[in-house]
């Protein structure tokens, strides 16, 4: 749309059409609406956050954070996750350089680290149950369960979308859209830190002081 | 069948059996009977006209806010007609069972239409019908295009149909909830529900919350960064800032829906403890949580109603709202204050005096925005030269029904008054008068003021009218009467009574079911005849009602582009104010247009989303998994696809346009027929 299309205003007159037209090219709304989509997941925590606030010290004579949880476990699980956020912002910055090969290895080590902590959360719940110490135990393990495992779930969801964006990169090499979709993916994983500090403070720490 | 043990579970057909089909209940199996005739012949005719191809190319896999803004209303006024047929079941069982008699009812029947009635009228009619209506008018009252990810709204449209079906299916296949709309456990825990019911309930919610929540962001975002220039938040029409508002709450509340329907799954699928009544669980937890969402979704049905009022009132009053500035304020107030007001569902529960008092308080503080509202539509009908038109009727009659919705509210918001009223009929009748009234009422002003723009002819005024006073006045002959069985005392959902005296009050609302249903045939008369006489009716100006806001600067039915240009906006009512200075038409100069691709990924995606719901209900786990795994995987395959977008040749829109100048000097033409 060229300014000189759309019929001139004279001298002084008032103009009802701008005159070039504005462009609202694929994915210029994304981050905004990705935000907003984040802002909802959060809300989705927060109820389970509620949710363990108000049932967490029913134990109905069943096992308390001081018999299950093992912080040290729970300290090297947070590490990775954390590692794994700094090296997303490696693999970022290499993005932003234009490196594709830089960018993937990165990329692969974050989700290397993300498995780490997969794994660590699932060893730490198959001994949970083991020990009779499952979901089904008492409403404060419905809600341990239900909360940490919601995290999990969106490490998982991280991963695959991971993986896939890594074969994106590797076979589109980093395109416009391609960046874009790793900034979400990007949003996505540092928010899940956010949560993760939430819960490793609210749930283990606090738990242990009780 | 009412399933009080556990049915063993196959692992081909999970629990789904022979027994799940309701052959032994004559009410079901004619209902069934119809529906499918009803089906086939819609599916032959279909056939027959050979209209397959263009449903899925034109409508399904369509990504244009119009036509999915049409689709989400058809939806609506479809599943109307079935929560229509619930409601007037439990009229006439009402009606008749009294003195010994038990109706025609049993209770395991009658107890899913009422948990079905509510269900589908909020979340089948009322959300599709406002989404479809902020689908539809938004981008076309903010001067874009499309809306900001036209994908995501075909797929939210498609999520919310399929929440639909889930419901639907339950009719037929095994049964649903019976546990009342919002599914309170410990009633609808795994002890007390163990069948299907409750789990068609929340997979038919869940699948259709997805879609909701999705939609919202989507507008939200539309509305934020879509704005024709010049339009700041100040300019923009009414109705979007009710809808800006509308989904603001969708995005911030919608999630919790999701997060305590999946709490009240686990402990059903899983054997959790959430709201079990042992182990600690909390069913309190779940009336908080629920209405926490609960009461922020009746200012999402209310909001965009409240901007259809606007635009309609200033409309036909031929100038300009009354205290625009203090409208958006009262819709900002209403926003934040909808989420200080939840406890006011269940001020019995025992919170004490301190509590009570503050949800109370914040109850009734929110009807002082609401009343700011009903003073500025009076003031604007102050000296307005008032067109007696359909739309402007339903808005008159919304005003008069609604305040006294409103005041009946504001008794319930006193707590000592509510331990008397509490699940009485006087809430019933309130909720119907604020619904019905307001939601309802403004849909049949939104159909009746923007059909002749969407489908380029009006509808028929006499049809209209007879419809308007049907359900007018078979509102208040309905609902007067349960107002007054309430202050007796009468408690909600009973299936049969003990005390003769009560049995003419119920006669009366079964009366006045008869009228809404004449209101409501008398409606689809109306479209049916416009649509029939459409060459008589045809609308050629774009702009029949002299109107004020951007959607009318454009064809009826505006062209895919909706704007050949984009207008430049400088005032509030922006097509008003081009009028007034003599805004001339551009001619010539177009140029190709930017606009999304269709795609059938979203029918696809939510396609699966409801056979995966459909497997979980019924414990087919492998359908499940398989699913998921589709879902996920159609997914990844559809992120595969970069190309989205096209462009509409210049000389397409060059003819596009050209034919509606012809349009136009036609009827300016001297001797053209007026």
């Amino acid at each position: 749309m060229s300014a000189a299309s759309t019929p001139a205003a004279a001298a002084g007159e008032v103009r009802f059409h701008p005159e070039t037209e504005p462009h609202h090219p694929e994915g210029s709304s994304t981050m905004l609406g990705f935000w907003i989509y984040l802002m909802s997941d959060c809300l989705i925590f927060a109820i389970l956050f509620a949710s363990f606030g108000v049932l967490g010290g029913n134990y109905a004579a069943g096992p308390g954070p001081k018999d299950l949880f093992e912080l040290e476990l729970v300290a090297v699980n947070t590490a990775m996750l954390l590692l794994s956020s700094i090296t997303y912002g490696f693999a970022m910055l290499e993005m932003v350089k234009g490196r594709k090969t830089t960018t993937l290895v990165w990329l692969g080590v974050t989700g290397l680290f993300g498995l780490a902590f997969l794994c660590i959360e699932i060893y730490e719940f198959q001994h949970l149950i083991h020990i009779g110490a499952g979901p089904q135990r008492s409403a404060f393990l419905s809600a341990f369960f239900t909360l940490v495992g919601t995290h999990g779930l969106h490490v998982t969801f991280g991963l695959v979308w991971l993986v896939t964006l890594m074969v994106q990169v590797h076979r589109f090499g980093l395109i416009e859209a391609n960046q874009r979709r790793l900034m979400c993916l990007s949003l996505f994983w540092h928010f899940l830190d956010v949560i993760w500090i939430g819960v490793f403070t609210f749930v283990y720490l606090l738990g242990m002081l009780q | 069948m009412a399933v009080t043990t556990p049915v063993p579970v196959s692992p081909i057909f999970g629990r789904l059996t022979l027994e799940a089909l309701p052959i032994h209940e004559p009410i079901l199996v004619v209902t069934f009977a119809v529906v499918a005739l009803g089906a086939a012949a819609l599916l032959g005719a279909l056939t027959y006209f050979r209209l397959w191809g263009y449903l899925w190319r034109e409508w399904f896999t369509s990504v244009d806010h119009k036509k999915i803004g049409i689709m989400y209303m058809v939806l609506g006024i479809v599943m109307l007609l079935r929560g229509f047929a619930d409601a007037v079941m439990m009229r006439l069982q009402q009606a008749i069972a009294f003195g010994g008699s038990e109706g025609y009812l049993p209770a395991h029947h009658y107890d899913q239409i009422f948990t079905a009635h509510g269900v589908i009228m909020i979340f089948f009619v009322a959300m599709p019908v406002v989404t479809g209506l902020m689908n539809y008018l938004v981008p076309l009252q903010i001067g874009a295009r499309d809306v900001s990810f036209p994908f995501l709204n075909n797929f939210s449209f498609w999520m919310t149909t399929g929440g639909a079906v889930i419901v639907m299916a339950s009719l037929f296949v095994g049964e649903f909830a019976q546990t009342g709309w919002l599914a309170f456990p410990p009633l609808s825990g795994l002890d007390a529900s163990p069948y299907v019911g409750v789990d068609y309930y929340i997979w038919g919610l869940q699948v259709a919350g997805v879609g909701t929540t999705l939609s919202g962001i989507n507008l939200l975002v539309t509305i934020i960064k879509m704005r024709a220039p010049g339009m700041s938040l100040m300019k923009m029409p009414v109705f979007t800032w009710t809808a800006l508002c509308t989904n603001v709450l969708i995005v911030a509340s919608f999630p919790v829906l999701t997060a305590v329907l999946v709490l009240l799954s686990l402990d059903r699928y899983v054997g959790m403890n959430f709201f079990t009544n042992d182990f600690g669980g909390n069913a309190m937890m779940y009336v908080n949580l629920i209405w926490i969402w609960g009461h922020p979704e009746v200012y999402i049905l209310i909001l965009p109603m409240f901007g259809v009022f606007s635009e309609v009132v200033s409309t036909f009053s031929g100038k300009r709202l009354f205290g625009y500035t203090s409208m958006v304020y009262a819709t900002v107030c209403i926003t934040i204050l909808s989420y200080l007001v939840w406890l006011h569902h269940f001020f019995t529960m025992g919170s004490g005096a301190s509590v009570n008092s503050f949800f109370g308080i914040t109850t009734m503080i929110i009807s002082i925005p609401t009343g700011a509202k009903i003073f500025n539509w009076l003031f604007t009908m102050y000296r307005g030269r008032i067109h007696f038109e359909l739309p402007m009727m339903w808005t008159v009659a919304f005003m008069l029904t609604f305040v006294i919705g409103g005041m009946t509210g504001v008794l319930l918001a006193v707590p000592p008054a509510d331990f008397v009223l509490h699940n009485s009929l006087f809430l019933v009748a309130h909720f119907h008068n604020v619904i019905i009234g307001g939601v309802l009422f403004g849909m049949f002003a939104a159909i009746n003021y923007w059909w002749p723009k969407a489908f380029g002819f009006k509808l028929n005024h006499s049809w209209g009218l007879v419809s308007f006073w049907c359900w007018v006045v078979g509102f208040w002959v309905a609902f007067a009467p349960v107002y007054i069985l309430g202050l007796m005392g009468v408690t909600r959902r009973m299936r049969v009574f003990d005390d003769p005296d009560l049995q003419i009050w119920f006669i009366i609302a079964g009366f006045g079911a008869a009228l809404i249903a004449t209101g409501i045939a008398t409606f689809l008369i109306q479209i049916g005849v416009s649509i029939w006489k459409r060459k008589e009716y045809a609308e050629t100006t774009g702009d029949p009602w002299n109107g004020r806001t951007l959607e009318w600067a454009t064809s009826s039915p505006p062209p895919a582009y909706n704007f050949a240009f984009t207008p430049l906006v400088h005032a509030t009512d922006a097509w008003a104010d081009m009028k007034a200075r003599n805004y001339q038409r551009p001619l010539k100069g177009f140029a190709a247009i930017h606009m999304p691709s269709s795609t059938g990924a979203g029918v696809i995606l939510a396609g699966l989303s409801t056979v995966i719901a459909l497997a979980l209900i019924w414990y087919i786990w492998w359908l499940a998994i398989v699913g998921f795994v589709g879902l996920i995987g159609y997914a990844i395959f559809h992120t595969f696809d970069y190309h989205r977008d096209y462009h509409i040749p210049a000389d397409v829109v060059t003819r596009t346009e050209d034919a509606r100048t012809a349009q136009i000097s036609a009827r300016l033409a001297p001797g053209a027929a007026e």
